[in-house]
């Protein structure tokens, strides 16, 4: 490889954390060098062994008290263990990704708003729900006002952690939050759904936004369907379903009722597969997200080559010289 | 009944206006709601629930919007029952916690908390929150039929476990049969039973709330549910009326007055009806195939929409295994529908 890639530690060995550690092997930008956990037992934590990280049970403590610390911390524990952290990282200058709710630094949602905050200290992946459908608002938002969006995601009872369920109520406050303040709707909702059908059902998110009776529907089907694309380049598994559809409604709120057009957006996101089953793309779509994130900060960090994709062969000289 | 024997008590929750919200997609008014709760009231009824047929927080565009916002009609109930008490449904991933504090404030004091039986564990801070701030407390484990008794009975006690103290087996599909129901609520007794009570919720998809519900008492269940003039989802929920009347009969004691229920039923509930809950080709279709009774609705507009059948639309929600909640997929249901007809046409 040419440049020096950023190096990174993933703190949380669970399934979150392994299948990231897989995307980010692949990465042409980072380089995950220490897994950290605190269970013996983690699989996550053998994995890691058998593809050359080092691993450690210490947690972060052990990690921020190596001579040689990571340009970048994924974080994938939970939200009251991020929040410990997220200050210690800080101050030892490593960029915190996050992918628990915590939520201490600006959301990111990829396609949306990537290059807003490369240059922050810690960013927040919202919820897999979010990440699913926080897209698909932005896609319609930014063709016409969206007065409310709602979102439901379907995830299969497997895919479902003991974290996502001892937490049903923060995923819908977050994602509602996410849909606002990223997605650019005015009102928002979400709401989440466990199928416990086997086999497993593959993610599902249907998305219904609020717009003006007399918005150019063509135009959002448009912007819609170039925001699935952009979502597939990270993404390979985000498919919409059906075409977008629009339906004339009375949206009935506590200020009365108006006369809307609502689009209905259907779309299934099935992961890659790289340690997470396929139909759980909820997760897949978050350690895809980070992998991008990490991808785009790394590239914001490294001196050589940083304005382009992949090094030149003069910079690769360089950089091995050294 | 024979000599010794204590007569069977059972509490009875009337459900006609949160299951029959479904039944009226969402647009009861507050004097609907007064002079329903007083009519039910004044014959006894101890328990009247007042929500959105989705739960706290279902007015959305995936279950209908409420005409009148639900803490309002709340507010009216709690207003207008002397004796009654009045409680509210919610599920969470569509209602937050938030929303049993408010209902708690409006003077609503039974919080009913509802997962698909498989997934009791995500209303663990639902029921701890709900007994901090002074509430009875409900547990529903939907779409019962579609588990086994012992597993219903692991689920119980994570609800148990959490502060839940009466756990309903729920009948959403209408889809028990008699001893179905009687082995779901003795095994939930056995696990349960020295620390919560069990409940049963019917619906008449196949004919058989009554029926159900009087096996479900003997199984050991002290909570029953039904709506006046079956005013609920699908084919409707167990009438309260004729249960009453049942009960009369065989012994079981629910402190409802049957002629001023059946009054009640005539006089007051069915006028606020847009039409009986019949058990039709469409509400059958659920009981028969395991599917969600406040789907019914959402299938017809459906099949209006994309010119499909409702009953087919129905019968792949079943295939699909779609639980309560799913309604959304209903509309992709149409559209594969849709696409199949119209490949199918020369």
């Amino acid at each position: 490889m040419s440049d020096r890639k950023a190096t990174a530690a993933i703190v949380g060995s669970g399934n979150i954390g392994t299948d990231l550690m897989y995307k980010l092997l692949r990465s042409d930008w980072v380089e995950p060098r220490w897994m950290v956990g605190i269970d013996p037992q983690s699989e996550g934590l053998r994995r890691a062994a058998e593809c050359g990280l080092q691993t450690t049970v210490q947690g972060a403590d052990w990690l921020l008290g190596q001579d040689e610390l990571p340009d970048l911390v994924f974080e994938a524990t939970s939200a009251q263990v991020h929040r410990t952290n997220a200050p210690r990282y800080a101050e030892a200058g490593i960029r915190a990704i996050d992918l628990t709710p915590a939520a201490i630094g600006p959301y990111v949602i990829p396609p949306v708003n990537l290059g807003e905050h490369l240059g922050a200290p810690n960013v927040n992946l919202i919820t897999c729900g979010g990440q699913a459908t926080i897209p698909m608002v932005a896609a319609v938002s930014r063709v016409a006002p969206v007065s409310y969006a709602e979102i439901v995601a379907t995830v299969a009872s497997r895919s479902a952690g003991p974290g996502t369920r001892a937490n049903i109520d923060e995923f819908t406050r977050t994602t509602s939050r996410g849909i606002e303040v990223i997605g650019g709707a005015q009102r928002g909702k979400a709401i989440i759904v466990l199928n416990p059908a086997d086999p497993p059902m593959i993610m599902r998110d249907t998305i219904f936004c609020a717009v003006p009776a007399d918005a150019d529907l063509d135009a959002i089907a448009a912007s819609i369907r170039q925001m699935v694309a952009e979502v597939a380049t990270y993404v390979p598994g985000y498919r919409l379903l059906n075409d977008p559809q629009f339906d004339q409604t009375t949206v009935v709120t506590g200020a009365g009722s108006t006369t809307m057009a609502r689009v209905s957006i259907f779309v299934e996101v099935e992961g890659a597969g790289d340690f997470l089953a396929p139909y759980a793309g909820n997760l897949d779509i978050m350690t895809a997200a980070a992998t991008a994130v990490g991808d785009a900060m790394a590239r914001s960090l490294t001196t050589v080559g940083a304005t382009t994709v992949g090094a030149t062969a003069v910079g690769a000289t360089e950089e091995e010289a050294r | 009944m024979s000599i010794g024997q204590e007569q069977l008590k059972v509490r009875i929750t009337d459900t006609s206006l949160r299951d029959g919200s479904h039944a009226k997609r969402h647009q009861f008014t507050e004097a609907e709601v007064i002079s329903i709760v007083s009519a039910l009231d004044a014959a006894g009824v101890p328990v009247i629930e007042v929500t959105h047929g989705d739960g706290l927080g279902g007015s959305s565009f995936t279950y209908g919007f409420s005409h009148t916002p639900e803490q309002t009609l709340i507010q009216a109930a709690v207003r207008t029952a002397r004796t009654a008490r009045i409680a509210f449904l919610m599920l969470p991933g569509v209602g937050v916690t938030d929303d049993i504090l408010a209902a708690a404030d409006n003077g609503a004091s039974i919080c009913r908390i509802a997962t698909h039986c498989t997934e009791a564990d995500i209303s663990v801070q639902h029921f701890g929150l709900a007994r901090e701030r002074g509430l009875e407390t409900v547990g529903f484990l939907m779409m019962a039929h579609s588990q086994p008794p012992e597993a219903l009975a692991k689920q119980a006690r994570i609800m148990v476990d959490a502060g839940c103290q009466c756990v309903y087996v729920v009948d959403s599909a209408g889809a028990l049969i008699l001893e179905q129901v009687g082995d779901r609520v003795a095994a939930l007794v056995a696990e349960v039973g020295d620390d919560a009570q069990v409940g049963f919720h019917g619906h008449e998809n196949l004919g058989l709330g009554v029926a159900n519900s009087v096996l479900a008492a003997r199984a050991g269940a002290r909570q029953i549910d039904g709506s006046t003039r079956r005013f609920g989802a699908g084919a409707g929920n167990t009438p309260v009326e004729a249960f009453v009347g049942v009960c009369d009969k065989i012994g079981i004691h629910t402190g409802i007055d049957f002629f001023a229920i059946v009054d009640a039923a005539e006089d007051v509930v069915r006028p606020a009806m847009p039409e009986e809950c019949l058990l039709d080709r469409m509400a059958l279709m659920m009981g028969y195939a395991g599917v969600y009774s406040s789907f019914l609705k959402h299938a017809y507009r459906q099949a209006e929409r994309y010119g499909v059948s409702g009953a087919q639309i129905l019968v792949r929600a079943g295939e699909r295994k779609l639980v309560g909640g799913q309604e959304d997929q209903l509309i992709d249901i149409a559209l594969e529908l849709q696409r199949e007809q119209n490949l199918a046409l020369p």
